[in-house]
């Protein structure tokens, strides 16, 4: 396990901000009401976003506040988890995947790169912009090796990284830029390179369909109608048989079989008037 | 020649990502399609469906998914039931669940719906890891699209049953994938394993029965039940039935992840997908076949050998996630253990002694071991080390953290002496094969 501590030094304030605030809010709503410290991983991370990428004492004792729980319980997940930083770090922070997947594809080229461009890890760069990390899996592993930054714009994979690769991205962001997450190698993302083997033809015909649930007990009609609550009925969403063509002969359609299609194309009887619905029948069937 | 999946047989239809993750394309994939009819054929069809499909839990442990749905209460008694989702993928060489969470979050969500119905459970939480920030933020947005569709909700997708779908996220903790320690995190605690019993499915989440499933596991129910069982036990041999997501990563020409029918030849999976071992299948040392929890199998074994979880476990390894890590000639097989070792270090999680403090031990003597700074008789200390850290703890990390140790002296102990006698006589302790 990782002993990790809280930084000696520390700010003697902290305000959190009003987004932040209304963020932590929102994730308090999601769980039951006598259960709201669930809330405290996701709130740490949002005050960690909003502290500049650490989390200060005073910061973890204002969630403790927030979500009334002990401060000792908040020390205690704050340090648990790996992903809370609790000492300053870069304006860009690099974390570098260095598990054995990554290790294999070249990871320790990068850690040597990493080393050069910007010092000892976990320690601030000289302009102060950037610090490094090796962290285990990032689970990204058919794309190794890789490293996520973080910063004001995010926090971004970079995949399938050569020295040469890394370099590049450093250069951006020390010009300012930011540059595209994602493989760097022309991959799009875990397809083997080159071209996907699989998955690379529209097949959307073939596997929508289905007429009737296979193995069913009960005598369910697969229904193509769905609830849409905006139009607050029924519409037809899903599958249409794009072979399935109308009859050119309106005669054998099946809606029209037995019907007579020239009925009431020739008024013969003007004088029949057609049996008017009873207002009652109509007005349920708009109701449904 | 072994028959390969065809594409239209492929549950994940978007793994890659080349079409829209959205809804709509979902929909026209065929998401969300029937799913109020599979409802409406009631809970134990549901469930009796699911087992005799023989879909195995697909976090790594392979526990028949049907069965342990059957463990839940039947009637639901004065404390509410829970789904809650394993996407806490920190596995070493498993990055299967983050193209599910990216690209087809649809499927996920329709699973959630038909596994809460069919465990009453109204509400479900998604753990994403926290290091999954995009894919949180896209799961996010998939969960409000399906409300906005009313396809999750009150009154979901038109059936009268209420449900509720969270997304949750954790902050970086290996521990947190083993199911007890998850719903801990969950509850805003230090994610520490449980003891077993009472097992979730009686107390777990809030004290309230739980049902923890992985992501790739729940994901493949709606279309099990679509296309129906017979389909879908086509693929695989008996008791290792379906499809799975596989993840190829380390030393092979093209890294990827793809699906394909289970019991697969592990050389096909290799050479069809992932074009080959880099120099050749002859250039191959060996792979570890599920995360890197597993103990690795030497080339002799790999020839043969299909990907299952009974064929693996007969040439004691494992499929665990079926992430395939391979290692050519070049590789220093014992610094790759001796990192995986650093790495079970530093995600122990502190609450057993045989864990906290043996993990440490064994990655310091595994160091060693790579510089060749040891004595032959340690290897046996080591071994019988790691036999005693395994099994005597309260969850599995203690026996991940063994068992690539154990694999490592099972295959390549000679390397190991080889290494100490050089370092003994002043050789270089390690040669690097041509590539």
């Amino acid at each position: 396990m990782s002993a990790r501590r809280l930084s000696i030094s520390q700010p003697s304030s902290f305000e959190l901000s009003d987004s932040a605030n209304k963020e932590i809010n929102k994730w308090i709503k999601k769980y039951p009401k006598d259960r709201i410290r669930s809330a405290l991983i996701p709130a740490l991370w949002i005050i960690q976003k909003d502290a500049g990428g650490w989390l200060p004492e005073l910061a973890l004792r204002k969630i403790g506040d927030m979500l009334d729980m002990a401060y000792i319980r908040v020390y205690e997940v704050a340090t648990f988890y790996t992903m809370f930083n609790l000492k300053p770090v870069g304006v860009n922070y690099v974390q570098m995947c260095g598990t054995t997947p990554c290790w294999l594809r070249g990871s320790d080229e990068l850690k040597v790169l990493l080393n050069r461009k910007i010092g000892e890890q976990n320690t601030l760069s000289n302009d102060g912009k950037f610090s490094w990390l090796e962290v285990e899996c990032l689970g990204s592993c058919s794309n190794a090796p890789m490293v996520q930054i973080s910063n004001s714009a995010g926090d971004h994979y970079y995949e399938d990284l050569t020295a040469e690769s890394l370099e590049n991205i450093l250069d951006e962001l020390v010009a300012g830029k930011q540059p595209q997450q994602g493989p760097k190698n022309g991959r799009f993302s875990s397809e083997p390179l080159g071209g996907a083997i699989a998955l690379n033809k529209d097949l959307s015909f073939k596997i929508n369909i289905l007429n009737k649930l296979p193995n069913a007990e009960k005598d369910t009609r697969v229904n193509y109608y769905e609830w849409d609550p905006k139009a607050k009925r029924a519409t037809r969403r899903g599958w249409v048989d794009p072979k399935r063509k109308a009859n050119s002969d309106p005669k054998k359609r099946s809606g029209n079989l037995g019907r007579d299609l020239t009925a009431g194309l020739v008024d013969e009887a003007p004088d029949i008037a057609r049996p008017k619905r009873s207002s009652n029948t109509k007005s349920k069937k708009a109701g449904k | 020649m072994v028959e390969l999946l065809k594409d239209e047989d492929r549950v994940f239809q978007n793994l890659y990502g080349f079409k829209d993750w959205g809804l709509d394309s979902a929909r026209d994939r065929g998401a969300w399609l029937g799913t109020s009819a599979i409802l409406a054929q009631g809970r134990d069809w549901i469930i009796d469906q699911v087992k005799s499909s023989g879909l195995r839990g697909r976090g790594g442990a392979g526990f028949p998914t049907g069965l342990k749905w059957s463990f839940m209460p039947k009637e639901v008694g004065n404390r509410p039931h829970y789904l809650v989702v394993n996407a806490d993928e920190s596995e070493p060489g498993s990055c299967k669940d983050r193209d599910i969470l990216r690209h087809e979050p649809h499927l996920l969500i329709e699973g959630c719906l038909v596994a809460a119905y069919a465990m009453q459970a109204h509400a479900c939480y998604i753990y994403v890891r926290g290091e999954y920030i995009q894919e949180r933020n896209r799961l996010d947005e998939a969960i409000k699209q399906a409300y906005a569709a009313g396809l999750v909700g009150k009154n979901a997708c038109g059936t009268g049953w209420d449900f509720d779908i969270y997304m949750h996220h954790g902050a970086g903790a290996y521990i947190c994938g083993e199911e007890t320690a998850l719903l801990e995190s969950l509850e805003g605690k230090k994610g520490q394993p449980r003891l077993k019993p009472p097992f979730p499915a009686g107390a777990g989440l809030y004290g309230c029965p739980t049902t923890v499933n992985n992501v790739e596991s729940i994901s493949v129910v709606p279309t099990i039940l679509r296309r129906g069982v017979d389909w879908w036990t086509q693929f695989g041999r008996e008791n290792n039935k379906g499809t799975k997501v596989f993840s190829i990563s380390g030393h092979v020409n093209n890294p990827c992840n793809i699906e394909e029918a289970l019991s697969i030849p592990m050389r096909t999976l290799l050479e069809t997908y992932a074009g080959g071992v880099r120099g050749g299948w002859d250039n191959l040392k060996c792979v570890i076949p599920g995360g890197s929890s597993v103990p690795l199998l030497p080339k002799e074994i790999c020839d043969t050998v299909l990907m299952d979880f009974d064929a693996l476990r007969e040439n004691q390894s494992g499929l665990g996630t079926a992430a395939v890590i391979v290692m050519d000639k070049s590789t220093d097989v014992i610094k790759a253990i001796a990192r995986l070792s650093y790495f079970y270090k530093h995600e122990s999680c502190g609450q057993c002694t045989p864990c906290r403090e043996g993990t440490g031990w064994m990655w310091r003597v595994m160091e060693r071991m790579v510089r060749g700074e040891a004595d032959t008789s340690e290897i046996d200390m080591l071994l019988s080390v790691s036999k005693q850290v395994e099994g005597h703890t309260i969850c599995a990390l203690g026996d991940a953290a063994a068992w690539p140790i154990q694999g490592l002296i099972r295959h390549f102990r000679h390397e190991i002496e080889d290494r100490i006698d050089n370092y003994r006589a002043n050789k270089p302790v390690f040669v690097q094969a041509a590539e």
